[in-house]
């Protein structure tokens, strides 16, 4: 028996070797320098990049991170305070019901509350959308992290007279911290994994360059605010949907560019789940060894 | 009860009407809903608790707001078409030019493709699960079980990309042709030639499989795990070999559980949408049902055409598919969710020996 279900598991892992295999050999054919710094060229001409899809990815995956870090959070300070207030039970089983709503339903609610009212399609929808993607995760881990502190900490400092804020956030998000931390690793790989929410909020844009739009909006002397609402504004590409419109089209140049960016964002969302998951064995082994 | 009061800032709130919030008898030891609210923000709390029950009202609102705006964008399309929408039809139209729209084919669509890859995946996740919470050597234990979650973490539109130009090719023509050839002489299901790129929801399924077998395994071995170990020991006590346990004990045990990770895992396969759509072919009236042709799915036709849909009735369509792809999905989550809950308090209560 021991070898029929050792088989299976063996067997369910070949997917995986294979893929992280064939991505790794084909998209290493593809990476250079100027994959990384050039914008996209016209088909036949060498030295194109994705610095569109790079710099999009990195400015949606931060407004996601911006909204739903402290939504998530501050959820989860509640949760874990009142476990069992009717709101209490409500909140988890909203947190259940979004992480299992489909990607791209979320990405119709992105258009519907962001896109259509605005007119346009930006960065700032489809940051929207990623994080409603990626606040279950951090409520889930938040919370258990939380429950995970003694229940003596929290009571001595409220004991000693702390207001329940500074408690929270003073003594029981720092003994929590770690896993935290954790939590927002694995929902930000999520997040910059996903496509589906993100093809009707930010469309693509195979000329969106930041240090273009700053640089365009210094010179007609906009402020700050103008320029940060205008890179916000904008059609945006980001590394998963470059990587999908490339897959289908019957050039081999935007193959080969769509494995190389198929590489990327596996090789960073594979790390930060290593990364995520040695902090907690880390972390783990150090409180067994006390 | 007077307190000499020491100075001025450290002088103690004593509520005039007693502890326990002053209204209605000062009981000793447990609060009141309405007392222990008003406790907490007399201590000035009141801004962190507020910030707090705001940040998980909005929560809530988001997913009751999913919810509505899929019902208010689809409202044109329910208003045309009614039930006949979702109804099953003989002869299915998709025509957007024509406003003419029916859901059959893609509600058969996402159905077919999530069926095969749970009856593929389910047998193959529950001996994953035994293997590792039961049969697995220790050491191995923990680095295995990572692997096998690291399947979960590969992106969606990678596993399309590695679909379409090396799992087609390579397995799902194969197969396709396999069965084409041999069940599907008879069968209706394995009909017809599998078309050469391999497009078709077979290779769907197949890769909703993979990705499936993740969640489904995770749960189940956590179910497996949460079996109390004196339902083992008694079994292995009354001479019951290794493997008659794990069938005739801890598989019944655990059946309500697997279940709700079997649930689970169809949740997650009805919604996939990236890989689906790359590998499935697009073809939203295709209705003879093979497995061998290319299809759609719900998913895949909002990802298709949402962007590029002109007509006001075009996008309602697509906004309803949405609406019945959320309602799938929430009643699953919902059922499977119960399922797992039944199962530990049955655990629970069921540990006294």
């Amino acid at each position: 028996m021991i070898g029929l279900t050792a088989f299976f598991t063996v067997f369910a892992l070949i997917p995986l070797v294979w893929i992280i295999l064939y991505v790794t050999k084909q998209g290493l054919a593809g990476l250079n320098v100027s994959f990384f710094t050039r914008l996209p060229a016209a088909l036949g001409q060498l030295n194109g990049g994705v610095l569109n899809a790079i710099e999009g990815t990195i400015l949606v995956t931060l407004v996601a991170i911006l909204i739903s870090v402290p939504v998530g959070m501050l959820a989860a300070f509640y949760a874990a305070r009142s476990p069992n207030t009717p709101l209490g039970i409500a909140v988890r089983f909203g947190t259940d019901v979004l992480s299992g709503v489909p990607s791209i339903v979320i990405g119709l609610f992105g258009y519907a509350l962001i896109v259509k009212p605005q007119g346009h399609y930006s960065a700032l929808a489809g940051g929207v959308a990623i994080s409603i993607i990626m606040v279950p995760t951090i409520i889930r881990t938040s919370e258990e992290m939380l429950k995970l502190v003694p229940g003596t900490l929290r009571e001595a400092s409220l004991g000693l007279g702390a207001p329940e804020w500074k408690t929270a956030l003073q003594i029981m998000l720092p003994a929590a911290i770690s896993g935290v931390i954790t939590g927002i690793i694995l929902a930000i790989a999520r997040g910059v994994g996903e496509t589906a929410p993100l093809l009707f909020t930010v469309l693509g844009n195979d000329r969106f360059e930041i240090g273009q739009i700053v640089r365009s909006g210094v010179q007609g002397r906009q402020s700050v605010g103008q320029i940060g609402s205008g890179v916000l504004s904008q059609p945006t590409d980001t590394l998963t949907l470059l990587m999908y419109r490339y897959s289908q089209q019957p050039y081999p140049e935007r193959v080969q560019q769509a494995w190389t960016m198929a590489f990327v964002v596996m090789l960073f969302v594979l790390l930060a789940n290593v990364t995520a998951r040695l902090v907690v064995y880390w972390q783990q082994r150090r409180m067994g060894k006390l | 009860m007077e307190l000499a009061p020491t100075s001025r800032e450290s002088q103690p709130q004593v509520p005039a009407g007693g502890l326990g919030g002053g209204s209605g008898l000062p009981r000793p030891g447990r609060l009141g809903p309405g007392q222990r609210l008003r406790k907490t923000l007399r201590h000035g709390d009141l801004i962190w608790t507020l910030v707090i029950m705001a940040m998980a009202v909005l929560i809530l609102a988001t997913m009751a707001g999913i919810g509505w705006s899929m019902w208010q964008g689809s409202a044109a399309s329910r208003m045309k078409f009614g039930l006949s929408f979702i109804a099953p039809v003989t002869e299915a139209f998709w025509d957007p030019v024509n406003d003419r729209f029916t859901a059959w084919p893609l509600i058969t669509g996402t159905l077919t493709t999530a069926l095969v890859a749970i009856v593929l995946a389910t047998p193959v996740s529950v001996f994953i699960a035994i293997f590792l919470a039961e049969l697995c050597p220790n050491r191995l234990r923990a680095p295995l079980g990572f692997t096998v979650e690291m399947l979960a973490a590969v992106p969606s539109v990678v596993f399309g990309l590695w679909g379409i130009f090396v799992f087609l090719p390579t397995v799902v023509v194969p197969v396709g042709r396999l069965l084409g050839s041999t069940l599907g002489q008879f069968i209706p299901l394995f009909q017809g030639p599998i078309p050469a790129s391999g497009m078709s929801r077979l290779g769907a399924g197949l890769i909703l499989t993979i990705m499936i077998i993740p969640t489904v395994s995770a749960v189940s071995r956590d179910v497996f795990t949460a079996i109390p170990r004196t339902q083992r020991e008694a079994a292995l006590a009354l001479g019951a070999t290794r493997w008659e346990t794990i069938s005739q004990i801890l598989l019944p045990y655990g059946l309500s559980g697997i279940l709700g990770a079997v649930i689970l895992g169809l949740g997650r396969a009805l919604g996939e949408t990236m890989a689906v759509t790359m590998v499935i072919g697009n073809n939203p009236v295709e209705s003879s049902g093979s497995l061998l042709k290319p299809g759609a799915t719900m998913a895949s036709a909002i990802a298709n055409e949402f962007a590029e849909a002109v007509s006001q009735q075009h996008t309602s369509a697509l906004i309803e598919l949405g609406l019945v792809l959320f309602g799938m999905t929430l009643l699953l989550n919902i059922a499977a969710r119960f399922l797992v809950w039944r199962v530990s308090r049955r655990f629970a209560t069921g540990a006294q020996s």
